[in-house]
């Protein structure tokens, strides 16, 4: 009887010990996907496709980014966007319409708001912080996703000033990088959903040259953003990231 | 025999006065009560009407369903055309298009950056050429400081948003929304004068400008959110809204086409169904619990004067009168009384009721901090019920109270009267 209690036990511990092994932790796989989208600089020449009640419409736009902090943007269509411009300095925004030749700051509910009628807020345009800062990360599982074998990151907020309270990820288990994102609300509610597709190598990193966000609570079938041309760590001119370059 | 209760009851005043001035006063506030609840609900309902929902409303079909979202995006599109047909189809009512919309209104500093901001609800109406809609929604009463917008790019603003912003009269501000198209719209107003509704959720953050502009703002050329319809020649009738939408949606509506035009009644508008059904159920369960509470009044004063005379009766048996004469006079009497009494309530109550119905009691300054939409003026609304109502408690019950306090002449004993007498 004792030798029994002794194997079963023998035998427990050797499961938890090999699921533990199967699963990587949840922090080794996000700082493996940093390696891949995060970097010094990023320029990036975009196409954003929104998918509204009225057809699609299609917005050009070139993006100057330093780190998580600063961040430049710059439409470049169609006729009535064009010469509209967005600055990001830590989390402040400020957007310029030539239209009227004004720059507005926008804060506080306005960031709820969509950007430029998509399904992305300028809250998800702004939270770029590292994603462990704001999340404890766990891997919850496997699943394939078009034929590619993904780790199953569970996120739950650990701080209260987050725009999503969970976040599943499906990462790729080979490259690193998220193909599936779920975005939920507190309740347990699905509140937004990306996936992001035809990943290519760029300068030794996989990326994602197609992302789709999907509001889950508007009709639509969401918005697309086809990356153009992404440069990695380029030098940027410190005089991008200035209110006075938005007129 | 008419003739003789009526000498009786002028000669007895004692039993005759009293009754008179209970019933009048009883039957004067049932008369004002029905007319100032009629009034108050029917000016409800109008206001709210004239103020966003229309007696009927037109919209297409997404945004009917996503009302309370302002969906622009599904706005009706050949406005002019869509409008010209519904006053051709429907000569007897009156048609205004609008915009309503929801943005962040930004006020510069002098370097062109924010110097302050507030959450709008905006309303695009027409006020540069017609002064129709000024007129419908009574906005004169409502401006506080500065004028109307008499040219493009002017904009009135709710009084306690300009106080937020800091803004003075003249200042130009910038809205931003989104366009018809989904797009960021961004466009330079001129504030040009204050607005005050008393009402909490409109002056948080109102702003109102012709609709020219908005459309111009909004990218909706040719454009409107919603189109409101008003019967000319009576207030909200629900019935015959329904008809009229259910007739329009027969024709317009397809299921299979998320852009045709649906017709909503009043009460077919998120929340004004339950303000119309309450207005209907309440002010009847009002009036009917009054009702019952002045015809106990009335039946007590009939109860009361039947014993009172308790002593006559007697004496009346006594002589040899017959008990069903007796009780038929007192009936007869009390009928004499609550006829009487019901004229004059009837007649005083109409007057005050007319009274208020003219001249209205202005509550604007206790109403500043309600939600709901709520006229200014209190009013009554003399309507066919009022000339009526009093004559229910006033008739009815003090007869019932003297059918009831009569019943207590049969049960007297012959025998005992004179015993009875004595004391």
């Amino acid at each position: 009887m004792k030798i029994l209690k002794i194997q079963l036990i023998f035998q427990l511990l050797l499961i938890v010990s090999l699921s533990a092994q199967n699963y990587p932790s949840g922090k080794t796989i996000l700082d493996k996907v940093d390696e891949n989208m995060s970097a010094k600089t990023r320029i990036i020449t975009s196409r954003m496709e929104i998918e509204g009640a009225r057809g699609t419409r299609t917005m050009e736009s070139k993006t100057w980014s330093e780190g998580d902090k600063r961040s430049f943007t710059e439409y470049l269509a169609p006729a009535r966007e064009k010469g509209t411009k967005m600055l990001k300095l830590e989390n402040q925004l400020w957007i310029f319409s030539p239209a009227t030749d004004r720059t507005m700051q926008i804060s506080g509910h306005a960031l709820r708001q969509s950007v430029m009628g998509s399904d992305m807020s300028y809250e998800d345009m702004m939270s770029d912080t590292p994603l462990l800062e704001r999340y404890k990360a766990e891997v919850t599982g496997s699943e394939t996703i078009d034929g590619r074998k993904c780790w199953i990151v569970t996120l739950t907020a650990i701080k209260e000033d987050v725009n999503y309270y969970s976040q599943k990820m499906w990462v790729d288990a080979e490259r690193y990088v998220p193909l599936k994102i779920d975005l939920f609300a507190k309740s347990g509610k699905l509140l937004k959903r990306s996936t992001l597709t035809d990943i290519k190598k760029v300068q030794g990193r996989w990326f994602p040259m197609v992302m789709t966000y999907k509001d889950m609570l508007k009709e639509g079938k969401g918005t697309k953003m086809i990356i153009a041309n992404i440069q990695f760590d380029a030098t940027i001119s410190a005089g991008i990231f200035n209110k006075g370059n938005l007129k | 025999m008419i003739k003789f209760l009526f000498k009786g009851l002028l000669r007895d005043k004692s039993r005759s006065l009293l009754p008179i001035i209970v019933v009048t006063i009883g039957v004067t506030i049932t008369v004002f009560l029905q007319s100032y609840m009629n009034g108050v609900f029917t000016d409800s309902i109008e206001t709210t009407a004239k103020f966003s929902s229309g007696h009927v409303k037109v919209m297409t079909q997404v945004y009917k369903n996503n009302l309370s979202q302002m969906p622009n995006d599904y706005a009706i599109i050949g406005i002019d055309e869509t409008i010209k047909k519904l006053r051709s189809d429907y000569p007897d009512m009156s048609w205004a298009d609008r915009i309503q919309f929801g943005g962040l209104l930004d006020a510069p500093d002098s370097a062109g950056l924010t110097r302050s901001q507030g959450n709008v609800m905006g309303m695009g109406i027409h006020l540069l050429d017609s002064n129709d809609e000024l007129k419908r929604m009574d906005l004169q009463s409502k401006l506080l400081i500065g004028r109307f917008p008499t040219k493009a790019g002017e904009l009135l603003i709710t009084n306690e948003l300009f106080q937020k912003m800091n803004l003075k009269l003249g200042d130009k501000v910038t809205l931003m929304s989104n366009s018809m198209y989904g797009e960021m719209a961004m466009y330079n107003f001129t504030v040009c004068g204050t607005l005050h509704f008393g009402t909490q959720a409109l002056d948080k953050g109102l702003v109102v400008a012709d609709i020219a502009d908005v459309r111009m703002a909004l990218n909706m050329e040719d454009a409107a959110g919603e189109i409101l319809g008003f019967f000319n020649d009576s207030p909200y009738d629900d019935s015959r809204a329904v008809a009229l939408a259910n007739e329009f949606n027969a024709k317009n509506s397809k299921t299979d086409d998320k852009f045709s035009l649906a017709m909503s009644p009043m009460s077919g508008v998120g929340g004004m169904d339950f303000l119309i059904a309450y207005s209907e159920n309440a002010q009847s369960i009002i009036i009917l619990i009054f009702v019952f509470a002045m015809s106990i009044v009335l039946w007590n004063a009939g109860l009361v004067g039947g014993l009172r005379r308790y002593g006559e009766f007697g004496l009346r048996l006594a002589i040899g009168e017959n008990k069903n004469e007796i009780y038929r006079s007192l009936v007869g009497e009390a009928l004499l009384v609550g006829v009487i009494g019901s004229v004059f309530g009837v007649v005083i109550g109409l007057v005050f009721s007319w009274l208020m119905q003219e001249y209205g009691v202005d509550t604007s300054g206790m109403m500043q901090n309600s939600n709901m939409m709520m006229p200014a003026v209190f009013r009554s609304q003399i309507n066919s019920t009022t000339y009526y109502i009093g004559f229910i408690p006033g008739i009815l019950s003090t007869v019932i109270g003297a059918l009831l306090a009569g019943i207590g002449i049969y049960k007297r004993q012959t025998a005992n009267l004179f015993k009875e007498l004595e004391n």
